[in-house]
């Protein structure tokens, strides 16, 4: 009995209750169960149908691999051995490391800057008057236009890369973070300073915090950002990376391995958002929004 | 005048704001001078808009005066500071800090010893009846509760005086009984000066030993009431309604008296 309800706790729900508590818990994990099959439910029918598609030859192996021919490539690009010839097999894993190194690089710099020029120029309104002209002007540029300037400048080199995604993901944190620390309310700020905060401590105890749901939008938008620019860098800038892979792909026109690629960022990206969503509601649990879910 | 000066002294203070939208000066109070003896417990009322919060500003040091000058035991005052702890309508507690950092902020800014830290906000949490809900934040807790914790707040810095504004202007009727009574009885024992900003006659007999009536704005002084009740005061008493009926008077002619475009309140 007991063994049968640890390995399928579902079948313990069909086998008659004996106790009313025993069949509300079935009645969450029914739930849960079916919430899940309802996430999941579109892409399953997106890959069957592309399966079936591509498998019936309705539209020929070579405008469209199917998943598994994808699946089998991307297993190869993890899996496979290095060979000097083998200019995909075993490099998904120091690729993927390559780019994270770079979004890794690239996002502390924007955010150290981001966060320490926008409470500035959210709280002191001469630094506001002093950049906002200049950041307005550099961020209607839009980011691949810096391409050709960052590989002048630096050359090939992971400086290039490093630069494009610092200075592409500073912008809306810089934005975001001037926006919050603008906003304190200066009630706060007269609360401070009547319980004994000296003016100078009053962007560390008062303008931070009260910034910090902004810093943390700010922060989400910029790592996008980032994962953005890692991909233009890559395919242009350096070699190596999941950009740099995604641009072979293309020129030896290996769709297959194309889609393994745009799979592989998606799901780092993905991830990494989730990485700082969690930390954002760590350190936003004071906040109604936040800890009320 | 030295050899009796008094605890609280405001001089001839008059504050203008310039309003930018139309252009113009306003002149939120005029001429207003006043002597607060340590240990008084003064209210303040008015009609809406009559400067009693920036009466209330200039006394804390968030605002100074445009003329003339406020001395607290002879000393201009020239900013706010830990002295003159602000109870405000709005709370405005930290709401990124606990219950009992709130009121541990104050001590912690001033460089008090951690050790004492906790003995202190232990005793004035007791104190205001908030002991058991220390780890909670500003937004789980409720009106009453929040307007306990901003007392706390600045009851721990012992300041030489308490200003409050309209501080319970915000909370049900019930709430706000029992707190004026709960203020009254901490009066009470602590005979701790306190400038009480309010636009309810009845809150403003109940608490005070002085009203300051003031006139609609340009705020001046429009009367000087001495409330010598025992506490606690009972508000059904006949005593009780002699005093509000004359303030309520007071404040009557003076809306009575602004101007129709303003729209009464």
């Amino acid at each position: 009995m007991t063994q049968t309800s640890v390995s399928e706790p579902v079948r313990l729900v069909a086998a008659e209750p004996a106790t009313k508590n025993l069949e509300e818990g079935g009645e969450a994990a029914r739930e849960k169960v079916w919430r899940l099959l309802r996430r999941i439910a579109l892409p399953a029918v997106i890959l069957l149908a592309w399966q079936l598609v591509t498998s019936a030859g309705w539209i020929s192996g070579s405008s469209l691999p199917s998943p598994t021919t994808v699946a089998v490539a991307w297993w190869d690009w993890i899996f496979g051995p290095r060979q000097a010839l083998a200019w995909y097999s075993g490099t998904w894993v120091p690729y993927v490391v390559m780019s994270l190194e770079r979004v890794a690089a690239g996002f502390a710099i924007a955010s150290v800057t981001g966060i320490f020029l926008g409470v500035l120029i959210g709280w002191y309104s001469a630094v506001e008057d002093l950049f906002d002209g200049l950041i307005n002007f550099l961020r209607a540029v839009p980011m691949t236009a810096w391409v050709p300037f960052a590989v002048f400048i630096f050359g090939i080199h992971e400086s290039a890369a490093i630069f494009l995604i610092a200075f592409g993901s500073f912008f809306p944190i810089v934005v975001n973070v001037a926006a919050g620390a603008r906003q304190t309310p200066r009630i706060l700020i007269r609360a401070a300073r009547m319980l004994g905060t000296p003016p100078r401590k009053l962007l560390v105890r008062v303008v931070l915090p009260a910034a910090l749901p902004a810093i943390f939008t700010g922060l989400r938008v910029g790592l996008g950002l980032a994962w953005v620019l890692v991909i233009v860098a890559e395919m242009l800038a350096v070699q190596g990376g999941l950009g740099y892979a995604l641009w072979s792909a293309y020129q030896f026109s290996r769709l297959d391995l194309i889609l393994a690629a745009i799979a592989s960022v998606g799901g780092l990206g993905l991830s990494s958002d989730r990485l700082i969503s969690l930390l954002a509601q760590r350190a936003l649990r004071w906040q109604t929004g936040v800890t009320g879910r | 005048m030295n050899s009796q000066q008094p605890f609280i002294a405001f001089q001839n203070v008059h504050k203008t704001f310039r309003d930018a939208r139309e252009g113009r000066v306003v002149h939120a109070i005029e001429d207003i001078s006043l002597q607060i003896g340590d240990g008084e417990f003064v209210t303040v009322i008015g009609p809406s808009g009559c400067g009693k919060t920036t009466f209330l500003n200039i006394l804390a040091g968030f605002e100074r005066p445009s003329a003339g000058q406020v001395l607290l035991e002879g000393q201009p005052i020239e900013g706010p500071g830990a002295d003159r702890g602000v109870v405000f309508q709005e709370y405005a507690l930290f709401p990124w800090l606990t219950l009992r950092q709130n009121v541990e902020y104050g001590p912690r800014e001033r460089g008090i010893p951690a050790s004492l830290i906790r003995e202190h906000s232990d005793r004035t949490l007791a104190l205001v009846r908030l002991a058991g809900a220390e780890n909670r934040y500003p937004h789980e807790l409720s009106g009453g509760m929040r307007q306990r914790v901003a007392l706390a707040r600045v009851l721990i810095n012992e300041p030489k005086i308490l200003l409050m504004d309209e501080p319970f202007a915000a909370l049900d009727a019930q709430t706000r009984a029992r707190l004026q009574q709960e203020v009254a009885k901490l009066w009470t024992e602590t005979r701790k000066t306190v400038f009480f900003v309010t636009h309810s006659v009845e809150e403003a007999v109940l608490l005070a030993d002085r009203v300051i009536a003031m006139t609609a704005i340009p705020g001046r002084i429009k009367a000087d009431v001495r409330i010598a009740l025992p506490r606690p005061r009972d508000p059904t008493s006949p005593a009780f309604n002699d005093h509000r009926r004359t303030l309520q008077n007071l404040l009557t002619e003076e809306i009575g008296a602004e101007p129709a475009t303003l729209g009464g309140l």
